[in-house]
């Protein structure tokens, strides 16, 4: 059957069906391969949720637009890689609601800043830039370290990352608020953050209030940490 | 489809054929030039769909003839400039100290290297040129905390300070005050002492019941002279450059309850190589020893 341009053009439920038609092929190609999540994203060892107080950091990384001059993405170019170290895996921002590559950097990349810098530093450097780096043009964050952390809907904030696919553990949830202080205490027992949360950081906070600039560092800390890229196993990402 | 095709009196174009209401349009084609440049780059996507990964499809997309991949292609990349590299690095890796640094050629390779590592990892904290900040030591002032030599300084930037891993540098000042190990009143008293040793002596200060003080709680670190000990980290004293400050207050406050910098491990994030470099370049800074 030979249908004429006209007979379409001229009969508005005949259109409608056949330009959906034509839509959804490509609909399907671009999208149902992605529902083979395993062939999208790398099989990696090591990525776990953010804890409590990592989460709340990224939740203040985006609240104050540190992504609009900040990039999470070491792409994979040689002067990159030898700059920031391997490239970044699709796997490492699995659990990025959403993810934050950023596409502008006027401040370097932070795909793989965790571990980089001591605490101290990074506390000293979101307080005023310039008292370590001299020709920084950052902005001072100084009243995070006066803004108490937000926890009242902690749990809450896990639940909704649970809903999209971050696969936070019941028992992770209950202990919530418990695990984000324990972070940021030096002086408590991290034992059970650490069972829950592998890796984890403490950050240098006063042990009394958890401040907005405790979470921040405690996320800066765990970026690109998260794959052990000398295990064999990480060796050569599989996608 | 048109019917009646019939050429415009006053342009000479002919028509589509459609009419609207009376209206009717001229038929005029794209340029010729531009609808082949359109077939070209048509034809050309079907070239690109069997070189190159393209198509997405169950069990990841197709591979293309060519086996391009970018991670491939970033990991040649970097065995290339690796490999041209090795001409020095690898020398510089198998070498020691002083064999590197008898080779002039060798030396110049290494301290770029060094300065370039120095600039994108060590820059931050201890400053452009290892001037140093406060609560970050100054490497090019020569006042060591843990030993100025090519290999204590390699030892340092390979392993950290107070860093996890069991080869990291460790040690912990005690709280004075803040675990009521001294008196506020001794605290005062040590801290008039230890401003003697800074160079700004306090006036009318009790020395000798400072001395009494510094001696059964400080030396044991920080030498009877103040002049520290290497082996744990115990900065000298007698020396006119501070990590956390000059003045008696920065004094008082780090006996009370002490500030520890941390410095991490580098030897997760430079190779070997790259670790001598630096080394040799932050020894060439105005300190090593």
């Amino acid at each position: 059957m030979f249908i004429r341009h006209e007979t379409i053009e001229k009969n508005a439920v005949l259109l409608l069906v056949f330009t959906l038609i034509v839509i959804s092929i490509g609909g399907l190609v671009e999208i149902v391969p992605l529902y083979r999540i395993e062939t999208t994203v790398e099989h990696v060892k090591g990525i776990r949720p953010y804890t409590p107080l990592e989460s709340r950091g990224r939740d203040i990384y985006i609240r104050e637009g540190c992504y609009a001059c900040h990039s999470q993405q070491v792409r994979a170019l040689r002067d990159e890689v030898e700059r920031y170290g391997h490239y970044s895996l699709a796997a490492e921002s699995m659990y990025d609601h959403p993810f934050q590559w950023g596409s502008k950097r006027t401040g370097p990349d932070l795909a793989r800043v965790g571990g980089k810098y001591s605490n101290d530093w990074h506390y000293a450097h979101l307080i005023k830039p310039t008292s370590v780096v001299p020709e920084s043009l950052m902005p001072s964050y100084g009243f995070l370290a006066r803004n108490e952390l937000d926890m009242t809907d902690l749990t809450r904030r896990l639940g909704a990352q649970r809903m999209v696919g971050v696969p936070y553990s019941d028992d992770q949830m209950a202990n919530a608020v418990a695990d984000a202080r324990t972070q940021a205490d030096p002086a408590a027992d991290n034992a059970a953050l650490l069972k829950r949360y592998p890796k984890a950081v403490t950050v240098a906070g006063n042990g009394r209030t958890v401040t907005e600039l405790d979470a921040l560092v405690a996320y800066l800390q765990v970026l690109g940490t998260m794959v052990d890229f000398a295990d064999p196993a990480n060796e050569k990402p599989r996608q | 489809m048109p019917t009646k095709i019939e050429k415009d009196a006053v342009t000479g174009h002919m028509t589509t054929g459609h009419e609207w209401d009376g209206v009717k349009e001229l038929n005029q084609p794209l340029p010729k030039w531009w609808v082949y440049i359109l077939y070209a780059t048509i034809a050309w996507s079907m070239v690109y769909f069997v070189l190159y990964p393209a198509i997405p499809w169950f069990g990841g997309a197709t591979k293309g003839i060519l086996g391009y991949s970018t991670r491939d292609a970033v990991d040649a990349d970097v065995a290339a400039i690796a490999a041209k590299r090795a001409v020095y690095m690898d020398k510089i890796k198998a070498l020691s100290f002083d064999d590197i640094r008898k080779d002039p050629q060798l030396m110049a390779a290494a301290m770029t290297a060094g300065r370039v590592a120095f600039a994108e990892n060590c820059q931050p904290c201890h400053g452009a040129g290892g001037g140093g900040n406060p609560g970050y030591p100054a490497l090019a002032a020569g006042n060591w905390l843990w030993g100025g030599s090519l290999e204590d300084i390699q030892k340092t930037v390979t392993h950290g300070i107070r860093a996890p891993g069991d080869d990291s540098r460790q040690s912990q000042m005690p709280r004075f005050g803040a675990d009521g190990i001294l008196k506020p009143a001794e605290i005062a008293q040590v801290a008039d002492y230890v401003m003697a040793f800074y160079g700004t002596p306090v006036a009318n200060a009790d020395m000798a019941a400072g001395e009494k003080i510094f001696t059964e709680n400080c030396a044991v670190c920080h030498g009877d002279k103040g002049q520290g000990d290497r082996t744990q980290g115990a900065p000298r004293l007698a020396s006119r450059t501070h990590l956390f400050g000059d003045d008696r207050a920065a004094v008082i406050a780090q006996i009370n309850s002490p500030r520890h910098g941390m410095m991490p491990p580098w030897n997760t994030r430079l190779d070997a190589a790259t670790i001598k470099s630096v080394t040799l370049y932050v020894h060439g800074l105005g300190g090593g020893e």
